[in-house]
């Protein structure tokens, strides 16, 4: 399929491996990206708070620049996901927005009628359009023992429409890990906030989100923690050290993109995966993956002793 | 052709819009109408006695009555009609209440659609003819549907009436949910203790046949005459030869997780008895599992059986009755609460719902009473209960669940005396409201449980800096002092809601009742008929109606079983009159109309060529008087002649008065 697409500023500097990754992962799939051309910044979080007009203008003028025929636009990073899904919905909902926000575009002889373009996350193109079965087949170095936790953070799975993700226990990206040999962690944070902008407001706040998230992983044992948001990214990873400091732990959880690790799966150098940005090394995990495969599991000869006494679990079906 | 026509002014809620004294007026005019009165209630016995009198002295021989709706006072008007010697069918009434009054506000337009609708009733009533009311003979025999504590309950007391009952039970045992219960609130009495004496009675009442491990297939007739078909399942267990002496379950070499009676806490085998006191005592081999039936070897059981009552060539057998009566007494299901994954219930180990905890707590259950966490071995030091687990929720159920409060308040009771540990209740209010209930929640107080109002948000691990290791943290809003709390505990029980059964809907149309958008079964009144349905002769009681506690559904029971013994007292039923009749001379024998019948009620007479309404099944409702291409069939009491007499009746007054 071809999508208008939309990588947003922090993929262009501090996403800059989610960037790489996912503009080589959609090549290998054969999914078209047409770059918008001339596209401005969807003004993250800050602006509608400051004035929701041009906020609003400011992103139509981005569905306004997409190419005639595209009917969908893909945007990697969460924040402009949501900001841009936002302005398209809130446009057909709204007749007198709708024509506010064209007035002002007409100043730049641009118009954008609700309903011309589709926004779309990139996890969602990727297991919907593609789908999971799609992405094994072109796995060729399944991430064999690798255990990964899927992190969604907060914005893609807001209720209300966007997505179809379930609010409380997505897994989407559960499954889109599973396609590529690695072994998910259950993790019940998956949805839990990693801090925003706290790092900057509060950071006794921002810590202690962060801190919750990477020990949770820690104690299930988990390689890396696998994100979709370069906010989540950026948190998890840069403030990493100073969590740790905060609290006088030593964690060392390494914090990637999805499309790293499908970039890794199909094949792709890791180097040209983005691998290195990151500031806590996933040297540990990319040595774990090229070490030699364990030999294959002896079937035990006799059925593991459960312990006598132990209920069963119930199934999650 | 004398017509008497009675205006009710039904106190001011017709009379406060419509002049009713002008419509009796105007409606004196009309042809053929003998007397025009208005009066204040119709319904009473004063203004029944009007009719009567006018009847009587002034030789009506057809009446209207313009009030409110047939729903309420048909039976009342047509009753008063029969005692003064004229047909209950020359009777008609004009709905102008709740069609009329109740819906304008506007006085005049009001006026004038009143007496449309009142010559409309007249022009009507001129073409009716009398009908006689047929009556049918009532079977005695009673089939009940659910062999839990409200089925058990009708049964014997309908069986010790002296009736016979069958006894439907899809389990392999009698007792429902009740049997899988521990204690009962609020006086604590071992719910099993209790039960199993009925249970022996039901299951072996020389008037009960009990049908276990069968289901109901297939469900025809009406009122005093249906028949039923039953599948009774295979057991691959003999009756004649078992002894239920359980060495067959005690060699079976397979165990599975008993999903059923042990709520998914506790294993069974294969071929098993569900619960020690099980009614019948017979066990049951389950097919999907046993390695017999799904890879061919084994057969321990035939083996070590010292009667060779093991047979695994049984097959279902069919067994048609036929009854004059049904009770559904089918119970409920629990929440699922894996259904809310914030509460983790499925993903935490240490997270159990209600009936999991039942089965722990109980005596006979997989942890012999003990209450543990899910390794088995250790016993908690702290416990969270969390109210309102699925129910008072928008997101999933928005009812109250009725029990939960009070079950919670036992568990908490029992994990003080079993385990020794702290209790946290989180609650929204408590609802204690029946006998000795509110004065169990102030014992529980006095034993010091922890109660903290408010919804818990969710069940999380202990991951924020300084939370003790290895604990659950429940995350909730307490309410009461404002603030939020992380509570560290080391098990959480979910009180689950009650739902309806998953299958109600399927039921409900099996035996031709309607069940509301969750599930359960809709009774015919609210409040002034619990355990009836607008389906005459089939009845409900119990969970299957609503969530209730134990006392509610053995009154249930027991009500739903004293109708049935009224009816079957009476002997008769009468049938409808209003039925359809095939004109025989000008059906060809299309068959068209069988089909369209929803209550099977024609048939077709092959020597004759000819279509049959057979009266005792046709409810007049019509679908074959309009289907039949040659308009062979008419419609007693709705011909064609009577239809067209109505609306012009309604048309020409409205001409006249220049309705808009």
């Amino acid at each position: 399929m071809k999508y208008a697409y939309y990588p947003g500023c922090s993929l262009e500097k501090n996403a800059a491996a989610y960037g790489e990754s996912f503009t080589a992962v959609a090549d290998v799939l054969a999914q078209e990206l047409v770059e918008i051309p001339d596209w401005n910044c969807c003004g993250a979080t800050e602006y509608f708070s400051l004035d929701p007009l041009p906020a609003y203008a400011l992103l139509a003028r981005n569905l306004a620049l997409v190419p005639k025929g595209l009917t969908d636009l893909v945007a990697p990073c969460s924040a402009c996901y949501l900001n841009l899904y936002k302005t398209e919905h809130h446009m057909a909902e709204r007749p007198q927005l709708n024509r506010d926000v064209n007035t002002a575009l007409a100043e730049a002889n641009l118009s954008y009628k609700p309903g011309t373009v589709h926004v779309r996350h990139a996890l969602d193109i990727l297991v919907k359009d593609v789908g999971c079965e799609a992405i094994a087949a072109h796995v060729k170095q399944p991430l064999r023992g690798l255990r990964l936790v899927p992190y969604y953070g907060c914005l893609v799975v807001r209720p209300g429409g966007l997505g179809s993700y379930d609010p409380e226990y997505p897994d989407a990206l559960d499954r889109l890990l599973e396609a590529l040999g690695a072994t998910v962690v259950d993790f019940p944070l998956k949805a839990a906030c990693c801090g925003g902008h706290m790092p900057q407001i509060n950071p006794e706040t921002a810590y202690g989100l962060i801190y919750e998230l990477i020990a949770s992983a820690a104690s299930r044992e988990a390689d890396a923690i696998v994100t979709l948001c370069p906010m989540c990214q950026l948190n998890l990873d840069v403030y990493q050290a100073q969590a740790n400091d905060h609290f006088g732990t030593h964690h060392s959880m390494p914090v990637l993109y999805f499309t790293q690790m499908m970039g890794l799966a199909f094949g792709l150098s890791p180097q040209a995966m983005g691998f290195g940005q990151e500031f806590v090394s996933a040297q540990p995990l990319l040595d774990k993956l090229a070490s030699p495969p364990p030999p294959p599991e002896e079937e035990p000869k006799k059925k593991p002793q459960r312990s006598k006494k132990a209920l069963p679990m119930p199934s999650l079906r | 052709m004398k017509t008497g026509v009675y205006i009710c002014h039904c106190g001011s809620n017709i009379a406060g819009t419509v002049d009713v004294a002008e419509v009796a007026r105007w409606a004196g005019e009309l042809e053929n109408v003998a007397v025009a009165r208005d009066y204040k209630f119709m319904c009473s016995s004063t203004g029944q006695e009007l009719i009567e009198k006018d009847i009587r002295e002034l030789g009506v021989d057809r009446v209207v009555v313009a009030s409110c709706s047939p729903h309420m006072h048909e039976p009342t008007f047509r009753g008063a009609c029969e005692r003064a010697g004229v047909n209950p069918y020359m009777f008609e009434m004009a709905n102008i209440r709740e069609h009329c009054s109740w819906v304008h506000t506007d006085k005049a337009e009001a006026t004038k659609k009143a007496k449309a609708l009142v010559a409309a009733a007249v022009g009507r009533v001129t073409r009716h003819q009398p009908l006689m009311e047929k009556r049918a003979p009532v079977n005695k025999n009673t089939l009940i549907v659910g062999g839990g504590v409200a089925g058990i309950q009708a049964a014997l007391e309908i069986a010790n009436a002296g009736y016979h009952v069958y006894l439907v039970e899809r389990e392999p045992s009698l007792g429902g949910h009740m049997a899988q219960l521990d204690k009962t609130f609020p006086t604590l009495d071992c719910s099993a203790c209790i039960l199993t004496p009925r249970m022996f009675d039901a299951g072996n009442h020389p008037n009960i046949t009990l049908l276990s491990y069968s289901e109901v297939e297939k469900v025809s007739g009406y009122i005093g005459n249906f028949k039923a078909t039953i599948r009774k399942k295979a057991r691959y267990v003999n009756e004649e030869l078992c002894t239920g002496c359980g060495v067959c379950t005690e060699k079976c070499p397979k165990q599975i997780v008993d999903e059923v009676f042990e709520a998914g806490l506790g294993y069974r085998k294969a071929v098993y008895r569900p619960f020690p006191q099980a009614v019948p005592k017979y066990p049951v081999i389950d097919r999907e599992n046993c390695t017999f039936f799904q890879k061919g070897t084994c057969k321990a059981c035939q083996k070590f059986c010292p009667t060779g009552a093991i047979d695994f060539n049984q097959q279902d057998t069919l067994l048609e009755v036929e009854i004059g009566n049904i009770i559904l007494a089918t119970g409920y299901d629990l929440f699922d609460a894996r259904r809310i994954p914030q509460y983790g219930y499925g993903h935490f180990p240490n997270v159990f719902t209600s009936l999991e905890f039942e089965r722990m707590t109980n005596a006979a259950g997989p942890t012999e009473g003990k209450v543990v966490l899910r390794d088995g071995a250790t016993t908690p030091k702290t416990v969270g209960i969390v109210h309102c687990v699925g129910s008072r929720d928008q997101n999933y159920n928005e009812y109250c669940s009725k029990v939960c409060c009070m079950y919670s308040l036992k568990f908490a009771h029992m994990v003080h005396e079993k385990a020794h540990a702290e209790v946290y209740n989180f609650y929204i209010d408590m609802r204690t409201p029946g006998k000795g209930y509110e004065e169990f929640y102030h014992r529980l107080m006095d034993e010091g449980n922890h109660f903290v109002r408010g919804r818990v948000a969710a069940i999380a691990e202990a991951t924020r800096y300084g939370e003790p290791e290895g604990k659950l943290i429940v995350q909730v809003e307490d309410t009461l002092i404002g603030e939020q709390r992380r509570i560290p505990v080391d098990m959480v029980i979910l009180s689950a809601g009650l739902e309806p059964r998953h299958d109600a809907q399927g039921v409900a149309r099996k035996f031709g009742i309607s069940c509301s958008h969750e599930g359960w079964f809709i009774e015919k009144h609210p409040k002034l008929d619990p355990i009836a349905t607008m389906t005459d002769g089939v009845f409900i009681a119990g969970c299957a109606q609503g969530p209730r506690d134990i006392p509610e559904t053995v009154a249930q029971g027991a009500a739903a079983a004293a109708r049935v013994l009224s009816i079957i007292d009476k002997g008769e039923v009468l049938v409808e009159a209003a039925t359809a009749l095939v004109n025989e001379m000008s059906c060809t024998g299309c068959q068209q109309c069988i089909p369209t019948c929803p209550y099977t009620a024609i048939e077709y007479l092959a020597d004759k060529q000819k279509a049959h309404v057979v009266e005792a099944l046709c409810k007049g409702c019509g679908t074959c008087t309009a289907a039949c291409p040659s308009k062979s069939i008419s419609l007693r009491h709705f011909n064609d002649g009577q239809l067209l007499a109505e609306m012009f009746g309604a048309m020409e007054a409205m001409f006249e008065l220049e309705v808009a």
